[in-house]
């Protein structure tokens, strides 16, 4: 699949796994970069990647604390973000619930076929 | 969270700027799936989900063969989908256009829906990837589904308030 040529918004930026993962754990608190790199076990050019893309798109705060650079989740274009897609994301769980019935019927009919199928 | 994800609950992300994926983890082999959204008595059985009443499901199952989903919803006014297969692999891969009839010149402006069966032990892997012309369609594509979404959050209340009387 074609990369997004860069994040411009925030839903991109909670496109990338790995992203998704850095705000789970600054979810639990401010973390410094070292700490964030030893949990995702990814490298420290790769984090601070991330985490820039995250800045731009307003997803984290950082500041300054002595030597270390402390990072924290800022909730506020996560929540519209997942407002905006939740709705569509229910009309596909509603049609899927469905799905799930159709599902159970194709398999009973299968097993009371003996397993005869192509 | 964003990433919500519980095992049989349809989990939607958005990887570009003009793509949707959408995926769902169905406790059946793939090839009932398959079958599930390539048959259209059976898509009449689950494609509505709450929103309606099926009134037309049409498949031509075969590269450049049409395919046509109307419903009535919530008895009212009709909704439209139609489109196009461009790639068959059967059980595994699905490729067609998807035109929403409800905008003017529907056929100028389709989305290329892509859906891949994958089977991990006894669980398939639902993913469909909707490919849309710019971000304007895919965040009306993403907003169509707000409308849905507050309508059944309306019929659920309905039905909490039935079932305390």
């Amino acid at each position: 699949m074609a990369r997004a040529p860069t994040t411009s918004d925030a839903f991109n930026a909670v496109a990338e796994p790995r992203r998704r993962e850095i705000l789970d754990l600054l979810a639990k608190g401010e973390r410094p970069v070292n700490e964030l790199v030893r949990q995702l076990r990814l490298g420290q050019p790769q984090v601070s990647k991330h985490l820039r893309v995250l800045r731009e798109v307003g997803l984290v705060h950082v500041r300054e604390d002595g030597r270390h650079r402390l990072y924290r989740l800022n909730g506020r274009p996560l929540k519209s973000i997942h407002e905006w897609v939740k709705n569509y994301e229910q009309a596909w769980s509603e049609r899927f619930d469905r799905l799930d019935d159709v599902l159970d019927e194709l398999k009973r009919e299968e097993d009371s076929d003996g397993g005869r199928h192509e | 969270m964003v990433d919500v994800m519980s095992k049989n609950r349809a989990v939607v992300t958005l990887p570009t700027e003009t793509q949707i994926l959408i995926e769902r983890d169905f406790a059946a082999p793939k090839h009932l799936v398959y079958k599930a959204v390539t048959t259209p008595e059976l898509v009449s059985k689950w494609w509505v989900g709450k929103r309606g009443e099926m009134k037309l499901a049409e498949i031509d199952l075969r590269v450049g063969g049409k395919w046509r989903f109307l419903m009535i919803a919530h008895g009212k006014f009709e909704v439209g989908f139609h489109g196009e297969y461009r790639e068959i692999v059967p059980n595994e891969r699905l490729v067609s256009t998807e035109c929403y009839e409800g905008i003017p010149d529907p056929d100028a402006h389709p989305t290329v829906n892509t859906m891949t069966l994958r089977q991990v032990g006894d669980v398939t892997k639902l993913r469909v990837l909707v490919q849309c012309e710019s971000k304007e369609q895919r965040d009306a594509i993403i907003n169509s589904g707000m409308e849905g979404g507050m309508q059944e959050a309306y019929d659920l209340l309905e039905e909490i308030a039935v079932s305390l009387q």
